[in-house]
Parts: structure tokens; C-alpha cells; sequence
């Protein structure tokens, strides 16, 4: 009864997002069953590369999300999301360098090797209890959050807004790429941090291990959906839909709008960088390149495609870009920037309410 | 910067909320010696305007008297070079940020209808629903029953309660301008300024809107700034002329209509 009114109440309102929560489900039951419980020679097996790829593909369903949380229902374009994503995915990675212990190159108890081969002697403050995943797990909602605060908190109180804004997030997320590249920074410059053993005790290789990344991966994305629902369902969700459609008006019957800016943003910040930490481990790696703004401009594009303002919309579009990513970088690598750029003017020309609109149009003429 | 816009940066999503509207001198806004000028061009100078509590006040003057600069000065959207605004005896407006002057009680209607367009009429009146403004609390927000009844009130008042869950997009101009006064009605303003009205509205809207501005008048006071004469003849009492940024003349109708500097500047035309 209790579940019956819960998923009348979440779920079932809206069949977009029962069709999402649907295909989540099905995810997380079948793939890992497909890939531990039958045999490499099975038809029906999913090999162990499949499962990192579309684990990798939920972590950016949920920048997606966090993306189409800020753009999509409070007109702000952020251009440079994948600096929250990176930052907690650094978070994670810290973490796991600490437990390589020994096991490195060098063999250093405490510092990770290229901290031994740039010579340093001891580690610096920042990474000290970062061997504890307590710690790791604030840091990672912690630092992309304090950063968006911080960085909103002037932006929106200056009442910096547009193209403007958008131009700053790109400064923001390459000034941290130039700054993790530099060695003295800490996070292992050029290289970054990688060469991970285990999480938590586990072997990262074991497929074990993998899978069950997997399975936290697919449930912080439902609960990232669900959260994100929620918000935009709420009345805080109308609000911010009102500072998309008429800033001014909505200060005029008093709500003090950069309160509630700043709220999404560094909400949505939260969300990037908790699918940033996901991703690190299952990808085995975190390097500046994260930060490269044209990330960013294709977490953009994913939204854009899926379609914006409905956070399965979002979802979509991250698979299903990544999907032909996946596709064209392998069977033809030169065409997929080419591909890229003309679909983002294609969907922007031709459907503006990407394919989830374009759906939903067709759903309606056919009643 | 001065040192209440560096205290009003610091004060964050929480600031402690504006004195109660003291009304004790029976004037409600005070405007003294406004001046505000952009790029050399004075759209206020030197205006002083004073409301009573419960006053129904027609402003008019030709394009360009600063009418609508002055709503701005009164909202916090525009700040004047120099003068002084107060809300009755006790806030000063000038030290306040719009939403801020929204919740301390002043309501404002723009010329230009603006609604939320991707809202359901219902909707836009929820949000513009007196009550909590701070961003957790309306996370969490719900309405009680006895909001959904004041705005079911207010639909019936401005006539939309068909319209209950329409777009607001998809409302014609006059409905976009009933809805809008709904959301000001719904604010439960004490001061509620109203820019043009009845700009594209039918007779019958026309003699509707006067009769719901006459009746709000008393519990609140109204300031109308409108260009049909006929209308102002029909609601109001006192009839303040703007010309140039300043009041060139103030009384009843009949009077501003005779005074022959009135008569020059904008009704002999």
C-alpha cells in the first residue's frame, strides 16, 4: 500500500520518468547477471569492457542531470560543469592512491610515487587522512561544493548573468586546468593520479568489484534522479523555473533570487562530483584533461540532444552522444568533432526540445 | 561601497526581516527629494511625494514625466542620486533590495503584463502567494488548505477561475493583466502600484478593474499611474501631475484638470 501510493506519488506521474526508472532497474538486474552469471561463450554474455562502458555512461547521465538541473529549469549555461565532476573524481582518486601503500613503483608507505620521484619528502596538508574513505566522501561532496558556492556566490550577487556567466565557468574550469597541470600543485600534474589497486579493501581488477561499482553507480543515479525530482517538482523547482522565464519578476514578489541561484548551482555542482568520484575508479583513472572546457560544451551538447527541462531528457542524451562517441571514435575517429559540432546546430535549428520533445510531438498527433 | 551594501553583501540568503509597517502619522511612503538622473538626463528631480495610508492616488503625466522611474525608486530597482524613501515611519526603502521591499509589503504591477508564461495560472499565483520566501523552507513548502482557498478566491475576483490550469502563456493580454493583478492581490501588499492598468482592456474590463481598485483602496493604498483620463476621472480622489520629474500639480481632478500649467504641458495637447 505504502509502496503502491510512494510510486503513484514519484513514479508514476510522469511516464518519462517511469521509462527511466524502468530501464535503470533493468540495467542494474541484468547487466552484472549477464556478465558474472554467464559463460564467455554465452550469447547472452555481457563482456567486462560493456560493463565499465555503461557504467561509465550513467556517471554522465548524471552530470547530465546536474547539468539540466542548472540550464535546463534555471536558465543558467554553465560551461564548465566538468569542473565540479573532475574535482570529485581528484576527491576519489586521492583516496585511492593512498591505498596503493607499498604496492607503488617505489614502494613508499605514505607518498604516492610521484610525489617520491618530484622528491618530496613529506605529504602535503591536503592529503593527509585521505586515506580514509569517511574523509574521501566529504572531500568529494566538499570541495565541488565549496568551489560553486564561493564562485555563485559572487557571480549571482553581482548579478552576472548570460553569455557572461557562461564565459566565466570556462575561465573557472581552465584556470583549474592549467593549475593541475603544474607539478607543485600536488595532484600529479600532467599525469594525474592512477595506477589504483583497491577501493575499499577490494580489488579494483576483480570484475567483483567492478560490478558492484557498477550497481553504486546505477543507484546513485536513480537517487540522483530522484532528488533532482524532487527539487524541480517542489516549489523551489517552480521558483527557479520563474528566474528562467522573468528574473526581474520574480524579485518583485520577493524572492531574493541569487539565494536561490546559488542553491541549484552548488546543488548541481554536488551531483557532477559525486558522478566525478564514481567515474575514476571504474575508468582508472583522473588527469587534468577532465578540466578541458570542450567537456564541458559536450555535457552541454548531451542536454541539448536529449532534450532540456526534463532530467530523463538529459539522461538520454549522455548515453546516447556517448554511444556514438563510443561508435565513431573507433570506426572513424577523424569525423566525430566534425559530427559533434553539427549536431549540436542540427538539434538546436531542428529541435529545440530535443528528441524527447521531437517524441512527445509525435506521441501528440498520433492522439 | 558603503557600509550597508558591504552589510547587505555579508547578510547572505538570510537577512533579518524589515521593521512592522508603521502607519502611526497616517502616510504610508514618503518620497523627498528624489533626484535621479541617467546620463545627464533627469528623469526625477527633486520629487516629493507623500501617500496616505488607504489612499487611492492617480499619477499622470505626459512620456518621459518619470512615472515609471519613480515605481522603479519605490522597488528598489533604480536608486536615486540623492533623496530620501520611506515606508511608512519606520523602513527606509533605499536601504532594501527588491525582494526585500516585495516582503516588507509593497506590490507592483508592471505596464507591460509579466507573467510566468510556462506556469499554470494557478501556479503563478502560488508563487506570488504572501508566506515563505527562503529558499529551504519553500523546498518544502506546501499549501495549506486555506491558501488553496485564497487563491481560489483571488481566481473568482479576476475572473480566471476557468483558467484555473492554463499556461499562462497562452492567456490573452487583458487576462495576463487580470492575472497579474492577481498575483499583486495575492502578495497582500499594503502599497500597491499599479502601472497602466487598463492598457488594452474592453470598456467592461475597464469599469471592472476601477471598481476592484476602488474596493482595495482603505485596507491598502493604491498608486495608479494611467493615461485614460476617463478612468482616472473614474476612481480617484486625488490626482497627482509629474512633469519633467517633478509634481507639477496635485488635487482633485476637476482642479488639476483647470490649472493652466497642467493644461499646457500635457491635457491641452
Amino acid at each position: 500500500m505504502i509502496i503502491k501510493t510512494l510510486s503513484e506519488r514519484f513514479f508514476a506521474t510522469d511516464r518519462g520518468s517511469s521509462i527511466f526508472f524502468s530501464l535503470l532497474l533493468l540495467v542494474t538486474v541484468l547487466v552484472p547477471t549477464l556478465n558474472l552469471a554467464t559463460g564467455e561463450g554465452s550469447f547472452l554474455h555481457i563482456p567486462n569492457y560493456s560493463v565499465a562502458l555503461i557504467g561509465k555512461y550513467m556517471c554522465y547521465a548524471m552530470l547530465a542531470i546536474a547539468v539540466d538541473l542548472i540550464w535546463g529549469y534555471c536558465g543558467i549555461l554553465s560551461l564548465g560543469h566538468t569542473a565540479f565532476f573532475a574535482l570529485g573524481g581528484y576527491a576519489m582518486g586521492m583516496y585511492l592512491m593512498r591505498q596503493i601503500g607499498t604496492r607503488g613503483v617505489y614502494a613508499d608507505p605514505i607518498l604516492p610515487d610521484f610525489m617520491v620521484f618530484l622528491n618530496w619528502k613529506e605529504l602535503p596538508w591536503f592529503w593527509h587522512g585521505m586515506d580514509h574513505f569517511w574523509l574521501a566522501a566529504i572531500m568529494i561532496v566538499l570541495a565541488p561544493g565549496l568551489l560553486a558556492y564561493v564562485f555563485g556566490w559572487f557571480a549571482f550577487r553581482s548579478r552576472v548573468t548570460g553569455v557572461y556567466l557562461s564565459i566565466i565557468t570556462q575561465a573557472l574550469t581552465y584556470a583549474l586546468l592549467l593549475a593541475f597541470f603544474r607539478n607543485e600543485m600536488g595532484f600529479g600534474g600532467n599525469n594525474g593520479l592512477t595506477d589504483f589497486k583497491d577501493i575499499l579493501g577490494f580489488d579494483l581488477q576483480a570484475q567483483s568489484t567492478r560490478v558492484a561499482l557498477f550497481i553504486a553507480t546505477a543507484v546513485a543515479l536513480g537517487l540522483a534522479y530522484f532528488t533532482s525530482r524532487y527539487v524541480v517538482r517542489s516549489r523551489l523547482g517552480r521558483v527557479i523555473e520563474a528566474v528562467r522565464d522573468a528574473e526581474s519578476r520574480t524579485r518583485f514578489i520577493g524572492y531574493k533570487v541569487e539565494s536561490y541561484k546559488l542553491w541549484v548551482w552548488t546543488f548541481s555542482a554536488v551531483l557532477a562530483g559525486i558522478a566525478g568520484a564514481l567515474y575514476v575508479p571504474q575508468v582508472g583513472i583522473i588527469n587534468p584533461g577532465e578540466f578541458a572546457p570542450i567537456n564541458s560544451i559536450e555535457v552541454v551538447v548531451w542536454v541539448a540532444v536529449g532534450g532540456r527541462g526534463t532530467l530523463y531528457g538529459a539522461a538520454l542524451g549522455a548515453v546516447l552522444v556517448n554511444y556514438a562517441k563510443t561508435y565513431f571514435t573507433a570506426a572513424l575517429p577523424e569525423v566525430w568533432l566534425y559530427a559533434l559540432g553539427a549536431l549540436f546546430i542540427g538539434v538546436t535549428l531542428f529541435l529545440p526540445q530535443g528528441i524527447v520533445g521531437l517524441i512527445s510531438q509525435l506521441a501528440r498527433r498520433r492522439a | 561601497m558603503s557600509m550597508t551594501s558591504i552589510g547587505r553583501l555579508l547578510s547572505r540568503g538570510h537577512y533579518s526581516a524589515p521593521p512592522p509597517l508603521d502607519l502611526s502619522h497616517n502616510i504610508v511612503l514618503y518620497l523627498e527629494g528624489i533626484s535621479v538622473s541617467f546620463d545627464g538626463f533627469k528623469a526625477l528631480n527633486n520629487l516629493n511625494l507623500y501617500i496616505e495610508a488607504g489612499e487611492l492616488r492617480c499619477i499622470i503625466g505626459p512620456n518621459g514625466a518619470g512615472k515609471t522611474t519613480m515605481m522603479d525608486v519605490i522597488t528598489g530597482k533604480t536608486r536615486p542620486d540623492t533623496g530620501s524613501a520611506w515606508f511608512g515611519q519606520t523602513i527606509d526603502l533605499l536601504a532594501l533590495s527588491e525582494p526585500e521591499i516585495a516582503q516588507a509589503g509593497i506590490g507592483r504591477k508592471f505596464q507591460k503584463p509579466t507573467v510566468f508564461p510556462n506556469h499554470t495560472v494557478f501556479e503563478n499565483l502560488e508563487l506570488a502567494l504572501a508566506g515563505e520566501r527562503s529558499v529551504w523552507k519553500v523546498l518544502f513548502a506546501k499549501l495549506s488548505p486555506s491558501q488553496i482557498a485564497r487563491i481560489d478566491q483571488v481566481l473568482e475576483t479576476v475572473g480566471l477561475k476557468d483558467h484555473r490550469s492554463t499556461q499562462a502563456g497562452s492567456l490573452s493580454h487583458g487576462q495576463k493583466q487580470w492575472l497579474e493583478i492577481g498575483m499583486m492581490l495575492v502578495q497582500e501588499p499594503k502599497l500597491m502600484l499599479v502601472d497602466e492598468p487598463v492598457a488594452g482592456m474592453t470598456p467592461q474590463e475597464t469599469e471592472k478593474t476601477a471598481e476592484l481598485l476602488v474596493s482595495l483602496a482603505g485596507e491598502r493604498s493604491v498608486v495608479v499611474v494611467e493615461h485614460d483620463m476617463d478612468f482616472v476621472r473614474s476612481i480617484a480622489r486625488t490626482v497627482t501631475v509629474l512633469h519633467e520629474g517633478s509634481v507639477l500639480a496635485e488635487g482633485s481632478i476637476d482642479k488639476v484638470q483647470n490649472d493652466p500649467k497642467v493644461v499646457e504641458v500635457y491635457l491641452g495637447e
